[in-house]
């Protein structure tokens, strides 16, 4: 005992992958990020070889059940009764390729997901024994398996296709029949399952139980018969269901929202976030030619793990929707950029100061609210935004349901209680004394700012995405982008700056808010020049406090973004 | 939920659940006294055990779905277990299953239990019984025939029809 404490930590342990003696960390972070022995698979994988796997997830609990990681091992032997390891004739350890012990001329594989790695290993990741058990393990899998992947939406980022082309064999010896098993079975409202693709991994059952905390999958009957399923009468139907279809290694869960609408090679991705609620969820945009087929979640263990709600993922229909405001008008009628541009500055330069107020949304970047506040402080313009409370849950979902109200205060846009000034505009519309409102992405009529008194103003300036009756009573309309059509960042409600990416374009006039309001800042109020949403960002990462003391930079948010101080 | 337990079983249940650590591992003990007490697990059952387990009725479903033995249906009131093993099979098992479902008005090839439809009888193939030199064996419910004609069979089939 106590030499035992006396001895340092080993903090890295050295193996032989392939030949290559590589020196790996002793411990790796398991799926609730608590430090374990690192094991085969990891070390491989810290050593750049990826051991093929179905079961195994960086994030769930490891089970062991798939058998695909299996590799041939060696390992140092064990000493003998003088206390000696067994050394070759040149005095390096000996090293013994595990074998079956009642057939030696046959060697023993282990699975990689859950076999710690010892000092000295020698794992033989590419050999051809380990190809040999890979090939075994996949013609079993395969046996019952359907074959269906021209009409299977998984075909393309398959673990099966992937692995039978570097592994497989090239030819069936399955002569019998094959077992058939449940097919399009309706698992839960958005999910389809078809157990013959199945290869029962157990990937959905781990997530929903250990990660959504929804014990409601298991595998019923035995053998050639398992199958997933729910409860007879249940649904699977909590908030996360829909992460069982990206974990599910092969087509087996499918997305009802996504199933046979688009090959996934033709689907250009795009990262971005999503706006659902203020976690921000890192996502991947999946689009083909200008229209959006899917998110998917993209990992950021900072924020979202590999994981986004439900509720989220199928929060973006509405940026196609065929009612998308497309069309710059002014007071007579439609117009283009340049003339209404020029009006609303003519109009806003004139404009006395107290005689403007804004009330911009927690949907609009942090950008495009800077820009805004700054043209607030130039006419000392009461600012504000509304509140879109919802409830939050033990995973992601957070209680704000905008995805940038930490963004719109850090800028000045709102205070800790948002749409506390919504009623003094309001008042000072009432009472004459604001001429000119201009709205961003709200339909003010909901929140205490009726048409009536919309229609005292002199001005109403609206930019929005989709028609309200705020947008119909607007003298100028200006036609924005869904976070889609656009690049800037959000600021999470745990005060992580994010970038996200354009995907798609805009329809007709439409163009990024900030673009318009870069310009009307400039026309108004005077600003720096920039010429790129880099420059934006920057200079805005200079003048508003917590994202200077952050010292944040455009460059340095990267793909998984940084924290600021709330 | 209706369902319910008599008062003696549940103390029986009592006393499997806390020869355990852990109450999961009761699961496959509380199963088999639900199924002696009620002749199959109902769904409602399932609900129950999983309700005095702590568990998920999914968890119980993946057990009885598993367990050729637990059974998810009404097997009948009589079950006349024909084994099929190597000896029974070389002494006539097949003859004798063959027979016995004729009697009954059961198809003798279709797989799994079959029951008939007054649910008196339920028919089904087992593995070894244990009595490889007295084959062809068979038990109805809980008692073991051994050497069996077809009109043993019968004889043995007329006492359990009352």
């Amino acid at each position: 005992m106590g030499a035992n404490q006396a001895e340092t930590p080993v903090k890295t342990v050295t193996v032989k992958v392939d030949g290559c003696t590589v020196e790996v960390p002793r411990t790796t972070p398991n799926w609730l990020g608590k430090q374990e022995p690192t094991t085969v698979l990891q070390a491989c994988k810290h050593a750049g070889i990826e051991i093929p796997h179905y079961c195994y997830h960086p994030k769930l609990p490891v089970a062991g059940n798939c058998r695909m990681c299996l590799v041939h091992v060696g390992m140092p032997g064990r000493p003998g009764p003088d206390g000696k390891s067994p050394m070759n004739e040149d005095g390096s350890p000996k090293i013994f390729p595990m074998q079956l012990p009642y057939e030696p001329q046959t060697p023993r594989g282990v699975i990689g997901c859950a076999t710690d790695i010892i000092p000295g290993m020698e794992i033989y990741a590419s050999s051809p024994e380990t190809r040999a058990m890979r090939e075994a393990v996949l013609e079993s899998l395969l046996i019952n398996h359907p074959l269906d992947c021209p009409i299977c939406d998984q075909a393309g980022e398959c673990k099966l296709q992937e692995y039978s082309v570097d592994h497989g064999l090239a030819e069936s010896r399955f002569a019998e029949v094959k077992v058939h098993k449940p097919k399009a079975v309706d698992l839960g409202p958005r999910i389809t399952l078809d157990a013959e693709r199945c290869v029962l991994c157990t990937r959905c059952i781990r997530f929903t139980a250990d990660v959504a905390s929804d014990d409601a999958l298991g595998i019923v009957n035995r053998g050639n018969y398992s199958a997933i399923a729910t409860y007879p009468g249940k649904a699977f139907d909590n908030n996360y269901t829909l992460n069982t279809v990206d974990i599910c290694p092969v087509g087996a869960l499918t997305s009802d929202d996504f199933r046979f609408q688009m090959r996934v090679w033709f689907l250009k991705e795009t990262k971005s976030l999503c706006t659902g609620c203020g976690t921000g969820c890192n996502t991947v945009i999946g689009s083909r030619e200008n229209r959006m087929y899917r998110y998917e979640p993209r990992q950021n263990d900072a924020v979202n793990s590999c994981w986004m709600c439900d509720a989220g993922r199928l929060d973006y229909k509405w940026i196609g929707r065929d009612d998308r405001l497309a069309k710059v008008r002014g007071p007579k009628g439609d117009t283009a950029w340049p003339s209404v541009l020029k009006a609303i500055s003519n109009h806003l330069t004139k404009a006395g100061v107290g005689s403007v107020a804004i009330v911009a949304s927690a949907r609009q970047s942090n950008e495009e609210l800077y820009l805004l506040n700054k043209l607030a402080k130039h006419f000392k313009a009461p600012t504000d935004s509304v509140p879109r409370d919802g409830e939050a849950d033990q995973l992601l979902v957070a209680r704000d349901r905008n995805p940038n109200i930490t963004g719109a205060r850090l800028t000045g846009i709102t205070t800790k209680r948002v749409g506390s000034k919504l009623a003094a505009i309001a008042k000072g519309i009432a009472s004459g004394k604001i001429k000119t409102l201009i709205v961003y992405g709200e339909d003010v009529t909901q929140h205490g700012i009726g048409v009536k008194l919309l229609g005292k103003l002199k001005t109403l300036i609206v930019s929005d995405i989709l028609p309200s009756a705020t947008t119909k009573n607007a003298n100028y309309l200006l036609p924005g982008c869904a976070h889609a059509e656009k690049r800037g960042t959000f600021t999470n409600v745990k005060g992580r700056v994010q970038k996200f990416s354009k995907a798609l374009e805009p329809p007709g006039d439409a163009i990024a808010e900030w673009e318009v309001l870069h310009e009307l800042v400039h026309n108004v109020a005077g600003l720096d020049e920039f010429d790129s949403i880099e420059g934006l960002f920057n200079q805005m990462a200079f003048e508003v406090k917590a994202f200077k003391g952050a010292g944040l930079k455009w460059d340095s948010l990267g793909d998984k973004g940084a924290d600021v101080k709330l | 939920m209706s369902f319910g337990v008599p008062k003696k079983l549940e103390r029986e249940i009592n006393r499997l659940v806390k020869n355990y650590p852990e109450k999961r591992s009761a699961a496959l003990m509380v199963l088999h006294a639900l199924q002696e007490e009620f002749g199959h697990i109902s769904l409602e059952a399932e609900q129950w055990a999983a309700a005095r387990l702590n568990l998920q009725p999914i968890n119980i479903h993946e057990l009885v779905t598993f367990y050729p033995m637990l059974r998810e249906h009404d097997p009948g009131k009589t079950v006349v277990r024909v084994c099929r093993t190597l000896s029974c099979a070389l002494a006539g098992s097949a003859r004798l299953h063959r027979h016995i479902c004729q009697r009954l008005g059961l198809e003798a090839d279709a797989p799994g239990l079959q029951r008939t439809k007054d649910g008196r009888f339920g028919v089904e193939y087992a593995e070894c019984l244990a009595s490889c030199g007295t084959g062809p064996v068979m038990m109805c419910n809980d008692d073991f025939y051994e050497n069996i004609s077809n009109d043993g069979a019968d004889e043995i089939l007329e006492k359990y029809d009352e």
